[in-house]
């Protein structure tokens, strides 16, 4: 590369949405790659939204396809729902990396390879036969290949530092990194600000990955291979205020800040299980707001541990995915039996079993409705995207302090670790929180405290250990109506089995008035969605809705009680398409509920749909 | 109180609540309430102050007839259910009642991560050896060859020996008492409520329906002289009537007979419920007493011990992320870092 010569002015092309993809092994730095530029362009005012895929392993062998991470980006100047169907542009550390993820990649989009991690060793690993190497035998010549030796560059950016061979390889994500801000035209302060943070006691590594950013950034600036710089300009935003959130994150906060509207200590037992665990990280880095987090032995403690701080006057919740929820399922029925406030996540992941814990499904609804012993039933809501975690954890503490009931709020892997801009909201415009609390009385009162005498809503009082003249016993038991004692008399039973699935029927009276995400009020067919499927709907159906098809589409939040609305709306189309990552879950539901004749659009990839998946089911249902 | 003149005895509480006791006539858990209910009226605390959790089995109705708060569990879990209550009641009286089905089986996770941990709880551990809610199957403290229902040839399961279990949890406070002895079981309840951290008693209950007269041989007058030693702190470890001593000799525990002269009281092993070694050897006098020169069962507080407890240090964290962050401002949290303002 000779720099001494004046180099072309590189041209700058306008784009409105990108779609980039981060690929290399699991320990070659992606999802620091992917998150950091991310940040840059949320900052600069794109719409973004991502979508992280781990490896099962930690540490799978290296070189192999099972190693292979992957951080896909999705910006742009318009509105983004999902992390982008097809990728333009692929990052790749090694060969591995390229094989798993060409396909995704569009015809003609850009390779930006790691020479380096495409030798015989690794091509071997990756699968490719003998003497084939992919960027250098001609098959990748429907794309724009550019191979670079980005382990080399790191190295030469490091040359006379005190820092040993592994320790400079470990920074050539930082190549890409200031490569790719080179390549979008973004500055490199976000990024520069990130790692004087990260290693404000490491000085000489501080100062390694700075020297690699910038020369990754210069790399783009001085190398002839690469002529030409994009821009994505900002999208147009409702005004705000906004910052970038995961799914998980978007829990945490939600549960913090119901708390405080409750003025309830939030008490969150965990057992670590994936991809729950960042709720807990999150929560336990927020003590000074009062929060408790309490890591159990196992699920089952773990809810139970909420239980009793719930029985204790503070707000018990506690998170997990499908397995461990399993685990927690007799303790549901006993929060169900016991009437106190219990949040319960539940971040779904592929299953049965232990399934696939990094991959992503909608799978456990039906557990969630009905995974207990006898008649128990339980509000289950679902959030659509990552920022809609914040609202419905909100929600989720809502529902459970002021009805007296165990809640279940369905997220899942993919918003769970998938981000987008968030306008959040101040704490003055969120909804208060009211606690039923009993009143203490003087131990003179000669009427006894009945902590089963129900409000107008069927809401029983929460009375509080500690609480003047207020003691009573509560059980997994049967109980007699309005006394809490034990009874196993026939009548009660049926009276206490109907006043505890009223109680929660009621909460449907709650809800605002059921909305179309988009489309006509009336027409040829309704998308019926819930949970995550959410963007992938709503770009689907904006496409649609544009090109004059006469489709609709209705997002589930409360899965149960669901809103009255949904009935009638159902009877307004002539057809009724339900897209989940299932087998039907939901479908069955409006079936059964509504005596409605809904189809099924179903992926168990352990991926979520893309738009054009959402398309085509559409329109073969539309044009059989 | 700061008031320097002697208070004038408060009228006792009563704790019993107005539902009927419902154990089998003759049942060991009622002598077991009763002292409870003694040592509750002994400190005097409000009713609304003191909460008992209980798991699932006979003992765990225990609850019920108790005018406090109470909360009657699912099976195993009381231990969990505390610990979740005591996280955010430091204040509060907390009792769990249990029985050897409910913690030593299906709750055996949960009570020795509450040992380790060592919330601050009272746990009355009902040990009948057997399963009596059930109708008698079992239990895991049921002894080797024991002929119940669902072992109709004898168990073929090794028990546990559960202040060997509890020991090995690292539990702070450990002692072992008798439901036919009231006396020194209400001692060793006062010890424990005064404990600070999880205080485990270990209370041998006869279960006179599906395993009567388990303990007879430790509880009736025939055998309790020569197959217990009641071991108290500072005080050496004697048995049948002083006649005979325990000594130890390097780390085994032998049986040293007084009367011949071979032997003196200077001999025999003090008791030091402090000394976390030698409270790990007296958990392990657990012989068979009808084997021959069996050593006796050990009875009273084996082991105390100060750590923290677990409230304590996450209340401490609680205030200090408090003291060096401030209260937790909501709007800085929901704002979070990094923030772009959208005109």
């Amino acid at each position: 590369m000779d720099t001494t010569t004046t180099l072309p002015p590189k041209k700058v092309e306008a784009r409105d949405k990108v779609v980039i993809l981060f690929a290399g092994d699991s320990g070659d730095g992606i999802q620091l790659t992917g998150a950091q530029f991310t940040e840059s362009n949320a900052l600069f005012g794109n719409d973004v939204s991502t979508f992280p895929n781990y490896p099962a392993e930690i540490r799978a062998p290296q070189g192999t396809l099972a190693g292979v991470s992957g951080f896909q980006l999705h910006f742009g100047s318009v509105d983004v729902f999902t992390p982008g169907d097809t990728c333009d542009v692929l990052v790749v550390m090694n060969a591995a990396s390229l094989k798993a993820n060409l396909g995704k990649l569009k015809n003609g989009g850009i390779i930006i390879a790691n020479s380096d991690g495409f030798d015989a060793k690794n091509l071997r690993l990756a699968g490719y036969p003998d003497e084939e190497n992919p960027l250098t035998d001609g098959s990748l010549d429907n794309y724009v290949l550019n191979s670079v030796d980005i382990t080399k560059l790191t190295r030469n950016a490091l040359e006379g530092t005190a820092l040993g061979m592994k320790e400079k390889d470990r920074s050539k994500n930082m190549f890409v990194l200031g490569f790719i801000h080179w390549m979008y035209s973004r500055k490199l302060d976000r990024s520069r600000a990130f790692l004087a943070n990260k290693f404000k006691n490491k000085p000489e590594l501080l100062e390694a990955n700075l020297r690699v950013l910038q020369a990754g950034y210069n790399f783009g600036d001085t190398s002839e291979t690469f002529t030409t710089r994009f821009e994505v300009k900002p999208a147009p935003m409702p005004q705000g205020n906004y910052r970038n959130i995961t799914g998980n994150q978007g829990i945490a906060i939600g549960l913090i800040a119901a708390a405080q509207k409750s003025g309830l200590e939030l008490f969150y037992g965990s057992y670590p299980i994936t991809p729950a665990s960042d709720i807990l990280h999150e929560l336990s880095r927020n003590k000074h707001f009062g929060v408790k987090t309490f890591q159990a032995e196992d699920e089952i403690a773990a809810v139970c541990a909420a239980i009793g701080a719930s029985y204790g006057g503070a707000l018990g919740t506690t998170a997990s995915s499908g397995p461990g929820i399993a685990l927690k399922g007799e303790a549901l029925g006993l929060a169900c039996m016991l009437e106190i406030p219990l949040v319960v996540v539940n971040v779904q992941r592929g299953g049965p079993s232990t399934g696939m814990p990094t991959k992503t499904e909608q799978a456990d609804l039906w557990q969630a409705l009905n995974g207990r012993n006898g008649e128990a039933p339980i509000p289950v809501i679902a959030a659509s995207s990552p920022t809609d975690c914040f609202e419905m954890a909100f929600e989720a503490v809502k529902l459970a302090v002021e009805h007296m009931t165990p809640v279940i709020l369905l997220s899942d892997g993919y918003i769970a670790n998938g981000a987008e801009p968030w306008r959040y909201p101040e704490a003055k415009d969120l909804r208060p929180v009211h606690p039923p609390f009993a009143t203490e009385r003087d131990t003179g009162d000669a009427a006894p405290f009945l902590p089963y005498d129900r409000d107008e809503r069927g809401v029983r009082p929460w009375a509080i250990p500690g609480m003047k003249g207020l003691q009573h016993r509560i059980g997994g038991i049967e109980k007699e109506d309005k006394t809490g004692n034990i009874s196993y008399d026939p009548k009660n039973h049926e009276l206490m089995v109907r006043l505890r699935a009223e109680k929660v029927q009621r909460i449907a009276d709650t809800y605002r008035p059921i909305r179309l995400d988009s489309g006509p009020s009336e027409g040829e067919l309704l998308i019926v969605g819930w949970g995550s499927t959410y963007g992938a709907i709503r770009t689907a159906a904006l496409e649609l809705q544009q090109e004059g098809y006469s489709v609709a589409h209705v997002h589930l939040r409360h899965m149960f009680p669901m809103n009255k609305g949904l009935r009638g709306l159902l009877k307004n189309y002539k057809k009724v398409l339900v897209p989940e990552m299932n087998s039907g879950q939901l479908r069955q539901l409006l079936r059964a509920e509504y005596l409605v004749d809904a189809q099924g659009l179903n992926k168990i990839q352990g991926m979520p749909f893309t738009a054009a998946e959402i398309r085509k089911g559409v329109l073969d249902l539309l044009n059989p | 109180m700061s008031t320097p003149q002697p208070a004038a005895p408060a009228p006792k509480i009563s704790y019993a609540s107005d539902q009927q006791v419902r154990w089998c006539p003759g049942c060991g858990d009622y002598s077991i309430l009763k002292q409870v209910e003694s040592v509750l009226q002994h400190h005097g605390r409000p009713k609304e102050e003191i909460v008992f959790i209980s798991g699932i089995g006979c003992s765990s109705r225990f609850p019920y007839y108790l005018d406090t708060y109470g909360m009657h569990g699912i099976h195993g879990r009381a231990p969990a259910i505390a610990s979740g209550l005591r996280s955010v009641q430091p204040d509060l009286s907390v009792w769990l009642i249990t029985g050897d089905g409910d913690s030593l089986s299906i709750g055996g996770n949960h009570l020795i991560h509450l040992l380790r941990r060592n919330v601050d709880i009272n746990v009355l551990l009902f040990n009948n050896e057997i399963y009596g809610l059930t109708k008698g199957q079992y239990s895991p403290t049921s002894p080797e060859g024991a002929v119940t229902r669902s072992t109709p040839m004898g168990s073929t399961d090794h028990p546990f020996n559960p202040l060997a279990l509890c020991k090995g949890a690292d539990g702070t406070f450990l002692a072992r008492s008798m439901d036919r002895d009231p006396k020194h079981l209400r001692e060793v309840l006062l010890r424990a409520e005064a404990h600070r951290g999880t205080s485990l008693v270990e209370i041998y209950q006869n279960c006179n329906v599906f395993n009567d007269g388990a303990f007879e041989i430790f509880t009736e007058k025939a055998g309790k002289a020569l197959h217990t030693v009641f071991v108290e702190h500072g005080k050496p470890l004697l048995f049948a009537n002083g006649t005979k001593g325990i000594k130890l000799d390097g780390f085994t525990p032998v049986i040293i007979d007084l009367t011949e002269g071979k032997h003196g009281v200077d001999e025999v092993w003090v008791h030091d419920e402090r000394d976390s070694f030698k409270a790990s050897i007296l958990v392990r006098l657990f012989d068979d007493p009808h084997r021959e020169g069996a050593l006796p069962r050990p009875f009273g507080v084996f082991y105390v011990n100060d750590r923290h407890t677990h409230e304590t240090k996450m209340n401490a964290q609680v205030a200090l992320a408090k003291e060096k962050r401030g209260n937790g401002n909501l709007d800085a949290l929901l704002r979070g870092e990094n923030v772009w303002t959208i005109n």
